[in-house]
C-alpha cells in the first residue's frame, strides 16, 4: 500500500512538475476556468493584471500565515487536549512588529500602483479620439474630426433572453454596430452621458470610466492584437443597465481606414433615404425591427406594457389618436416623463416613420395610416 | 421603588427599559433580516440562470435596491443598538440608559419608517429602483414617484440613529459605576462608544444629501443637475462620505463582541487591550478620509486617486493589528468551541478574507477592473454576512441565557452555525471569481460564461436562508426552554453582565457595584 | 435610581454639544460642502470645470509652441437643436486671444432657451484654460426655426505645462425651457 501511495505522490508531484515550469501555461489555464482577471491585450491591462496578481498573492501570504497559526491553536491548544491556558496578554514590541510589517508591505504595493496609475491618466498624444455617449440603454460612438457617427445597441434576440430559444454564444456581450479602432495605435476614449450616469468598461482594453452627463471624462487604449473585445456598462442606470454591452473590434491599420470610408458612405446613401417614397410594407417590416430594438423594451413585444409603468400601445390614445401627436410622442418624447425619450436624434428618419407606422397599424390597432421620412424631416424642421 | 414590568401591549409601547428597547430593537432586526434575505433569495432565484424567468428587469433593480436599504439600516444597524441597550448599562454597572424616554422614541420611529419603505413596493412605480447608494440623477431626475416615501424613512432613521447614539456616548461617559475608568471598560463598550461618535457625525450628512435631493426633485434647485450648474459627482462625495465612515458603524461593534466572547471561550484575557483601543479610534480617524476609494473610476484628478488609494491602503494596518489581536488571544489558551465561539472564530478568519479583498480593492489601477463588479459585492458580503451578522449571532448566542434565563441547546446552535458556514461560503466565495471574470453589479441577466458559479452561488443563499430559519426556532425555543441557565452561564467569563441572575432581573445595578 | 443632579447638569451639557455637532454636520453637508466642492474643481480642474469670465492681465504671447484644441458637442437627452462646433479643433499659442464659434439651430416650431455647460480634459489643463467671453456664461434663446454663431473667445494661459499639447472642450447643451416657464410662474 506504501508503494501505490508513494507513486500517485510522485505521480502528482511529477505533474505539478511540469505545470510550474511553464508559468505562463499556468495562467492561461486558469483565465480558461474563467475564475480570475483577463491579462487583456494592451500595455496598461498587463500591467494591471500584474498588480492584482501581486496584491493577491501577498494576501494569499498573509491569510496562510494568520490562518495557519489558528488553525494550529484550534488543534494543539485545545481544552480537551488538556491544555492550560496561558496569562500573558500583553506585548508592546509585538505590536509595534505587527505594525510595522503592514505598513512596509503596504508600500512595497503602493509603489508600482503609483507608477501605474500615473502611466493610465497620461491621455496625451492620441492618434485617435472617439466620443463614447451613455444613453439609456445603448451607446453612441462618434469619431472626433471624422464625421462618423453611430448608435450601438444589444443585438441579442429577445427570445432568447425570455428563454423560447436557446442562447448564442455571446447572449448579451453582441451589438448591432462594433466600435472599430485601429491596433498599434493610441485611442482615446473621451466618456459622457445623455441622461444618467453610466459607465464604459472593455475588461480586455482595462478601461473603465464613469459617463457623467454634462462632463467629460477621458481615458485610452493601445491594442496590440486584432480581435473582438467585449465590456458591458459598469454603473446603474435603470431597467435596462445589463443590456447595454459594448463591442470593440481592433483591426489593422488599413482595414481601420477601409471601415471608416465605408462608413462615410453608408452615412450619405442614409440622408438620400430620407427623400425616397417607401412601400406600406416596407415601412410596417422595417418598424418592426426598429419597435424590437427600441420600444420592445419597456413597452414589451406585444404592445401591452406594463401596467403601472409603461404604457400600451395595443390600443392607446396616442396609436389610435392624431398622427402629430404620435409624432411628437416619439420624436420629441414625453414632455412629462423622462422615461419617454426623444427618439427624434436618436434615430434615423427612415427608422422613425417604420416603427410609427408599424405601431399604429400592429397589435391590433389597424390604423390604415403611414408615416413617410419626409414626413419626419418636416415635422422635425416645422413641428 | 423597583417594581415589575407592566402587563400587556403598553408595556412595550411605554417602556423606557433598557432591556425591553433592547429586546424589541433585536426582534425588530431579526424580522428586517428575514425580510431583507427574501429579498435576496428573488435576487438569485432569477440569477440562478441565464436569461430572464421569474422578475422583470425593472422588478430586480427593487429587489437589490430594497435588500441593501433593509439589511444595512433595517437589519444590521438596530441589531447593534439592540445589543447595545442590553448590554452597555449592565457592563459598566449602570441601571439604565442615560435618556430612558428618548431611548423608547428611537426604537418606536423605525418600525413606521420601515412600513413606510416597504409599503413603496406597492406604489405606483414601484419601490426605489436606484440601488442602496441612490446616485443622482438616476434618483432624482428618473426616479419613480415613490422617492419621496423613501427620503422621509431615510430621514426618520437616521433620527433614530443619531438620538440613539447621543443617548449611548452620554450614557458610557456619566453613568460608569464609580472605579471603572476608561481603560477598564469592555472592549464592547468601547467600540460603541466610538461608533457612536461616527454616527453623531454622519447620520447628518446623510439627512443632508437626502435633503439635497428632495429640493432637486421637488424645489427647483440644481446640487446635481449639471444644467443648473451642479455636479452629479457631488452627489457622490456626499454620500459616501456619510457612506464609508457607515461601513465601520457596521463593523466597529462587531469588533466589540468578538473581543468579549473569544477570551471566554480561551479562557484567557484579550491579548492587547490598549491596543486594541487606539487600532479601533484610528480606523473610526482613518474612516474620515477615504470616501472617494468608492470612486476611483469617476474622474478624479491623479493627485486626489493617489491620496485616496494611501490613505485607504493605510486602514489595513490597525484592522490587521486586531485581528493579530484576537489571533494571540487564542493562542496557548485553552480552547472550547461552543456556538458563540464557532461564530467568532469564522468572524475572524471570514472577515479577514473580506479585509484582504478590500485590500486588493484599494489598488487604484487594478480597482479600474474590480469597480461595480461581483468582486466588490464578494468583499462587502464577506465582511458583512460572516462579519457583522456571524457577530451578532454569536452574541446573541452568547448573551440569550443571560437575558432569558435559559441555555440554547448546544447542538442545535452548532448546526445553525455549519449550515450558515457552509451557505454563506457556497454563496460568495465564486462571487469573487465571476468578479473577475468580468460580471458586472446589479444586472438581472448575465453572459454564459458566469452561468456556472452563479448556480452555485444561488443554492449557497437558499441554504444559508435556510439555515436562519433555524435560528429563529432555535431563539424561540431556548427562551421556552426548561433548560435553567446559571449566573456565570459560561466558564469564568469577564464583565458586571455576568454578576447578575439569568435572567437578568428587570432593574439590575440599581446600587452601583464595586469596581476592582 | 435617577441620577444625582450633578450627573444630570452633565448628562445635560453632552447631549446639547452632541446637538450642536448634528445640527453642524447638517449644515455642513448642505452648505458647505458644495461651496467647497466648487473650489476643489476651480483648484484642481476635477471634472474639467473651467470657471467663469477671465480677465486678462499682463499676457505674454509663447510663439514658440502651439497647442491643440479640440471642440465637442453633446446634446443631452432630446435637445432636439442642431449644435456643433464651427470648427473641430484649432491651434493656439499660449497667451493668445482667440475666437470660435459654436453654430446652434433650433429646428422646432416652439422658442426655445439652452444651457450649454463646459468641460474640458485634460483636468491638469482646466485651470491654464481662461474664457473671456462664452456663450456658456448665459442662457441662450432661440425663435422657431433661429440659427445662431454663438461665440467663444479663450486664452491658453502662456503658463500651460510642456507636457500638454492637447485640450479637449465639450459642451453639453441643454434644454432649459421649461425650468425657466416654471421659475417664471412661481
Amino acid at each position: 500500500m506504501l508503494s501505490r501511495v508513494s507513486r500517485s505522490y510522485v505521480r502528482l508531484l511529477a505533474s505539478l512538475g511540469l505545470w510550474s515550469a511553464s508559468a505562463t501555461t499556468w495562467a492561461e489555464e486558469v483565465e480558461r476556468w474563467g475564475v480570475n482577471m483577463t491579462q487583456g491585450v494592451t500595455p496598461m491591462s498587463h500591467n494591471v493584471y500584474d498588480l492584482h496578481m501581486d496584491i493577491f498573492w501577498w494576501c494569499v501570504g498573509i491569510g496562510v500565515v494568520v490562518f495557519g497559526v489558528m488553525f494550529y491553536t484550534m488543534i494543539a491548544h485545545r481544552k480537551s487536549k488538556g491544555a492550560k491556558a496561558a496569562n500573558f496578554h500583553e506585548s508592546t514590541s509585538l505590536e509595534i512588529l505587527w505594525t510595522v510589517i503592514p505598513f512596509v508591505i503596504l508600500i512595497v504595493m503602493a509603489i508600482p500602483a503609483t507608477k501605474s496609475l500615473i502611466e493610465i491618466y497620461d491621455t496625451s498624444e492620441s492618434e485617435v479620439d472617439i466620443l463614447v455617449t451613455g444613453y439609456q440603454w445603448k451607446w453612441k460612438y462618434e469619431y472626433v474630426g471624422e464625421d462618423v457617427s453611430f448608435f450601438s445597441s444589444l443585438s441579442t434576440d429577445p427570445n432568447e433572453i425570455n428563454n423560447l430559444v436557446p442562447k448564442g454564444a455571446n447572449y448579451l456581450l453582441e451589438v448591432d454596430e462594433h466600435l472599430v479602432i485601429p491596433i498599434k495605435k493610441k485611442v482615446r476614449f473621451l466618456v459622457t452621458a445623455n441622461d444618467v450616469i453610466h459607465a464604459w468598461w472593455v475588461p480586455a482594453l482595462a478601461v473603465k470610466r464613469d459617463a457623467i452627463p454634462g462632463f467629460i471624462n477621458e481615458s485610452w487604449a493601445y491594442v496590440e492584437e486584432p480581435g473582438i473585445y467585449r465590456g458591458q456598462c459598469a454603473e446603474l442606470c435603470g431597467k435596462d443597465h445589463g443590456f447595454m454591452p459594448i463591442v470593440v473590434e481592433a483591426v489593422s491599420e488599413a482595414d481601420y481606414e477601409v471601415w471608416l470610408s465605408e462608413k462615410k458612405a453608408s452615412a450619405a446613401k442614409l440622408k438620400a433615404l430620407t427623400e425616397k417614397e417607401f412601400t406600406f410594407d416596407e415601412l410596417y417590416s422595417q418598424g418592426e425591427q426598429v419597435y424590437g430594438k427600441n420600444c420592445a423594451a419597456c413597452h414589451q413585444p406585444d404592445g401591452k406594457g406594463i401596467s403601472g409603468t409603461f404604457p400600451a400601445i395595443a390600443g392607446s390614445a396616442i396609436a389610435t389618436g392624431v398622427l402629430g401627436e404620435h409624432m411628437r410622442m416619439v420624436i420629441n418624447g414625453s414632455s412629462n416623463n423622462p422615461m419617454m425619450a426623444a427618439f427624434g436624434p436618436q434615430l434615423s428618419e427612415v427608422d422613425i416613420a417604420s416603427v410609427i407606422t408599424y405601431q399604429r397599424n400592429a397589435f391590433g390597432n389597424n390604423m390604415g395610416d403611414q408615416v413617410q421620412p419626409i414626413d419626419v424631416l418636416k415635422f422635425k424642421q416645422a413641428k | 421603588m423597583a417594581h415589575g414590568p407592566a402587563k400587556g401591549i403598553t408595556r412595550w409601547l411605554y417602556t423606557t427599559n433598557h432591556k425591553d428597547i433592547g429586546s424589541m430593537y433585536l426582534w425588530f432586526s431579526l424580522a428586517m433580516f428575514l425580510i431583507g434575505g427574501v429579498f435576496a433569495l428573488v435576487i438569485r432565484a432569477e440569477l440562478f440562470e441565464p436569461g430572464l424567468q421569474i422578475v422583470d428587469p425593472e422588478f430586480f433593480n427593487q429587489m437589490t435596491t430594497m435588500h441593501g436599504l433593509i439589511m444595512v439600516f433595517g437589519a444590521v444597524m438596530p441589531a447593534f443598538v439592540g445589543l447595545a441597550n442590553w448590554m452597555i448599562p449592565l457592563m459598566i454597572g449602570a441601571p439604565d440608559m442615560a435618556l430612558p424616554r428618548m431611548n423608547n422614541w428611537s426604537f418606536w420611529i423605525l418600525p413606521f419608517a420601515f412600513c413606510m419603505l416597504l409599503s413603496t413596493l406597492f406604489m405606483d412605480g414601484g419601490a426605489p429602483n436606484f440601488g442602496w447608494t441612490f446616485y443622482a440623477p438616476l434618483s432624482t431626475t428618473y426616479a419613480p414617484p415613490s422617492v419621496t416615501f423613501f427620503i422621509f424613512a431615510v430621514h426618520i432613521m437616521g433620527a433614530s440613529s443619531i438620538m440613539g447614539a447621543i443617548n449611548i456616548v452620554v450614557t458610557i461617559l456619566n453613568m460608569r459605576a464609580p472605579g471603572m475608568t476608561m481603560m477598564k471598560m469592555p472592549l464592547f463598550v468601547w467600540t460603541w462608544l466610538i461608533t457612536a461618535y461616527l454616527l453623531i457625525a454622519v447620520m447628518p450628512v446623510l439627512a443632508g444629501v437626502v435633503t439635497m435631493m428632495l429640493m432637486d426633485i421637488n424645489f427647483g434647485t440644481s446640487f446635481f443637475d449639471a444644467a443648473g450648474g451642479g455636479d452629479p459627482v457631488l452627489f457622490q462625495h456626499v454620500f459616501w462620505f456619510f457612506g464609508h465612515p457607515e461601513v465601520y458603524i457596521m463593523i466597529l461593534p462587531a469588533f466589540g463582541i468578538v473581543s468579549a466572547i473569544i477570551p471566554t471561550f480561551a479562557r484567557k484575557p484579550l491579548f492587547g487591550y490598549a491596543s486594541m483601543v487606539y487600532a479601533t479610534s484610528s480606523i473610526a480617524f482613518l474612516s474620515f478620509i477615504v470616501w472617494a476609494h468608492h470612486m476611483f473610476t469617476v474622474g478624479m484628478p491623479v493627485a486626489g486617486e493617489l491620496f485616496f488609494m494611501y490613505a485607504t491602503m493605510l486602514i489595513a494596518v490597525p484592522t490587521g493589528v486586531k485581528v493579530f489581536n484576537w489571533v494571540s488571544t487564542m493562542f496557548r489558551g485553552s480552547l472550547t468551541f461552543e456556538t458563540p465561539m464557532l461564530f467568532s472564530i469564522a468572524f475572524v478568519i471570514l472577515f479577514t478574507i473580506g479585509g484582504l479583498s478590500g485590500l486588493m480593492l484599494s489598488i487604484a489601477p487594478a480597482d479600474f477592473q474590480y469597480h461595480d463588479t461581483y468582486f466588490v459585492v464578494a468583499h462587502f458580503h464577506y465582511v458583512l454576512v460572516p462579519g457583522a451578522i456571524f457577530s451578532i449571532m454569536a452574541g446573541v448566542y452568547y448573551w440569550l441565557p443571560k437575558w432569558c434565563g435559559n441555555m440554547y441547546n448546544e447542538t442545535m446552535g452548532k448546526v445553525h452555525f455549519w449550515l450558515a458556514f457552509i451557505g454563506l461560503n457556497l454563496t460568495f466565495f465564486p462571487m469573487h471569481f465571476v468578479g473577475l471574470a468580468g460580471m458586472p453589479r446589479r444586472i438581472p441577466d448575465y453572459s454564459l460564461q458566469f452561468a456556472d458559479f452563479n448556480m452555485i452561488a444561488s443554492c449557497g443563499a437558499f441554504l444559508f436562508g435556510a439555515a436562519q430559519l433555524l435560528f429563529v426556532y432555535n431563539v424561540v425555543a431556548t427562551i421556552r426552554s426548561k433548560h435553567k441557565a446559571t449566573t456565570e452561564v459560561w466558564e469564568n467569563p469577564e464583565g458586571l453582565e455576568w454578576t447578575v441572575p439569568s435572567p437578568a432581573p428587570y432593574h439590575t445595578f440599581t446600587v452601583a457595584p464595586p469596581i476592582k | 435610581m435617577s441620577n444625582t443632579s450633578e450627573v444630570q447638569r452633565s448628562v445635560t451639557q453632552q447631549v446639547t454639544r452632541l446637538l450642536g455637532v448634528v445640527v453642524a454636520m447638517f449644515v455642513f453637508a448642505i452648505w458647505v460642502l458644495p461651496p467647497l466642492y466648487d473650489v476643489f474643481c476651480d483648484i484642481t480642474g476635477l471634472n474639467g470645470k473651467t470657471g467663469g469670465q477671465y480677465q486678462a492681465v499682463n499676457v505674454v504671447v509663447d510663439t514658440s509652441r502651439q497647442v491643440r484644441v479640440q471642440f465637442l458637442a453633446t446634446n443631452n437627452e432630446g435637445m432636439p437643436w442642431q449644435f456643433a462646433p464651427e470648427m473641430a479643433s484649432i491651434k493656439v499659442h499660449p497667451g493668445e486671444e482667440v475666437e470660435v464659434r459654436y453654430l446652434a439651430t433650433n429646428p422646432t416650431g416652439l422658442t426655445m432657451t439652452a444651457q450649454a455647460i463646459p468641460s474640458l480634459v485634460p483636468f491638469k489643463a482646466a485651470e491654464y484654460f481662461h474664457k473671456t467671453e462664452c456663450f456658456c456664461f448665459n442662457q441662450q434663446s432661440l425663435n422657431a426655426g433661429e440659427s445662431a454663431e454663438l461665440p467663444l473667445r479663450f486664452i491658453v494661459d502662456q503658463d500651460i505645462p510642456k507636457q500638454v499639447n492637447t485640450i479637449t472642450l465639450s459642451y453639453t447643451l441643454f434644454d432649459v425651457t421649461a425650468d425657466i416657464a416654471l421659475a417664471q410662474s412661481n
